[in-house]
């Protein structure tokens, strides 16, 4: 019978983000404080509020097969470009295990975006016997997971969560709860998202949640500083392998972690407001803490969702506050990658993971200036150089506009 | 156009839809059997054939066109 008590462990991962191509050099250009901001310059943008993106490092089309790329939403292909490293990291393809007992989860805010835009434009342009028949499969919100579980041999169920920017995390949540009730052997959890194209520009930039701070992209995202006018939209992908651990030990498996607990919560509060002081979030964090029993005291690093917008940034800082207390080491990546929106929550535990590996905190990049808020300037949020610190549990936390709020704790292998 | 000519137009469009080798793209080989040619891209590749060929293949022909040979014969047939 398995129970919450079941050992859930993490054997491969992988990502492409604004920072690199793969998880090594993401991680290396993380610690070495290098961002991945840059400014747009393609004509569309010179009458944009914001004009901030954090590209990714490597094109995703040149690393798949072209005729394969060509029938991908942009967010599928680095879906499968992260997922197939993941997969290959943990050999858990070599190790034979059976597609039946194989599960993916890939979530995404956005979706096929790219497509859906530009084959609108077709549609517009030259009727509707020129748009692709590919542009359903590529829009649909659960096309990088059905491309995924296609490209690792998936048979035992293909999930797609879509919880805003909470998707990533939320995805690492299933995967965990799939195999607690013995679902799967093996999940394939992560989160992709790309969708860098004028409209979801201009429909974030109207909510007033980008940053317009053109003229310094580098220093554009800059979580918990006082001067922090919104977050820089990023693309990428990353994902986890989650085995339970005794079969992950009985193959060999190398184990970066464990993923001890998670829970999940709604504010119930707006539809796109943080609650002030981040009550929904406290509650996750708290529930994942039960979920892994363990203790506030036991955590010691928190990777935090901190996207650099005015409220977001300190409702966070209070829900951390009130849920584990002064003690942990806080980061915000963010400042260094953007936000990778349905892929934050999976690549922010990709980091949470290498953390614990590593015993080091990234450095809050951009963070001169730590916010008056009372919970931002008790919190011991890492600047200026990476930490090093001794700590066998960590947090990472994700939500989502809708009100979604999931945390995950990992633990030392 | 010539029947060559039409194989060899037919080929550059199933290379880059479909990945096809140029030199597989024989009159006998089934779309779907030998080419792995599925049945969405059957559709890109009546779209492409009519940009390139001005031959419109109407969706209950297309069910017909079941190898390359049936394709040539088509356009041959049907080119202004």
């Amino acid at each position: 019978m398995s129970t919450s008590a079941t050992d859930v462990v993490v054997t491969g991962l992988g990502a492409t983000t604004p920072l690199g191509g793969d998880v090594t050099s993401t991680w290396d250009a993380l610690l070495a404080g290098r961002s991945g901001v840059s400014r747009i310059t393609d004509d569309w943008v010179k009458d944009f509020p914001a004009q901030l993106v954090a590209r990714l490092a490597a094109d995703p089309a040149e690393q798949i097969d072209r005729v394969r790329a060509r029938r991908l939403d942009r967010s599928q292909q680095v879906a499968v470009v992260a997922a197939e490293q993941a997969w290959r990291d943990s050999g858990a393809g070599e190790a034979g295990v059976d597609p039946l007992r194989i599960a993916v989860v890939m979530g995404t805010g956005i979706g096929g975006a790219l497509t859906l835009l530009g084959q609108d434009d077709v549609l517009e342009e030259k009727g509707p016997k020129r748009v692709s028949p590919f542009t359903i499969p590529m829009l649909m919100p659960n096309g990088p997971a059905a491309a995924v579980g296609l490209a690792i041999g998936a048979k035992g169920g293909v999930h797609a969560p879509v919880s805003a920017c909470a998707s990533g995390a939320e995805a690492v949540r299933w995967g965990l709860d799939l195999l607690r009730l013995d679902r799967a052997d093996v999940v394939l959890v992560g989160g992709t998202e790309a969708c860098v194209h004028p409209l979801p520009m201009a429909g974030f930039a109207a909510m007033r949640a980008m940053s317009t701070r053109n003229d310094e992209p580098e220093r554009a995202s800059r979580p918990f500083d006082k001067g922090r006018d919104g977050f820089v939209l990023g693309e990428g992908a990353a994902a986890l392998v989650l085995e339970r651990g005794d079969a992950a030990k009985a193959r060999g498996a190398q184990i970066y972690a464990r993923l001890a607990g998670a829970g999940g919560t709604a504010d119930g509060y707006d539809l796109v407001a943080p609650h002030p002081e981040g009550e929904g979030a406290s509650r996750a964090i708290s529930a994942a803490l039960r979920d892994a029993g363990l203790t506030p005291a036991d955590i010691g690093h928190v990777n935090a969702h901190a996207t650099s917008t005015p409220v977001g940034d300190t409702a966070e800082a209070a829900a951390i506050r009130s849920s584990l207390g002064e003690h942990v080491l806080v980061t915000a990546t963010k400042s260094q990658t953007g936000h990778l929106l349905g892929a934050a929550g999976a690549l922010e535990s990709v980091f949470t993971i290498l953390a614990l590996r590593d015993q080091i905190v990234p450095a809050t990049a951009n963070l001169d200036d730590p916010d008056d808020d009372a919970a931002v300037q008790a919190l011991d949020i890492v600047r200026g150089e990476p930490r090093r610190a001794t700590f066998s549990a960590a947090v990472n936390d994700s939500f989502g506009f809708g009100g979604h709020n999931i945390a995950l704790v990992f633990t030392t292998a | 156009m010539s029947r060559e000519e039409i194989q060899t137009g037919l080929a550059e469009i199933l290379e880059e839809v479909a990945g096809v080798t140029p030199a597989d793209a024989t009159p006998e080989k089934s779309f779907t059997d030998d080419l792995d040619v599925d049945s969405l891209s059957m559709v890109e590749i009546a779209t492409a054939v009519e940009d390139k060929f001005g031959v419109a293949i109407p969706d209950d022909e297309l069910g017909n066109i079941k190898t390359v040979g049936d394709a040539i014969n088509f356009i041959e047939k049907n080119q202004g």
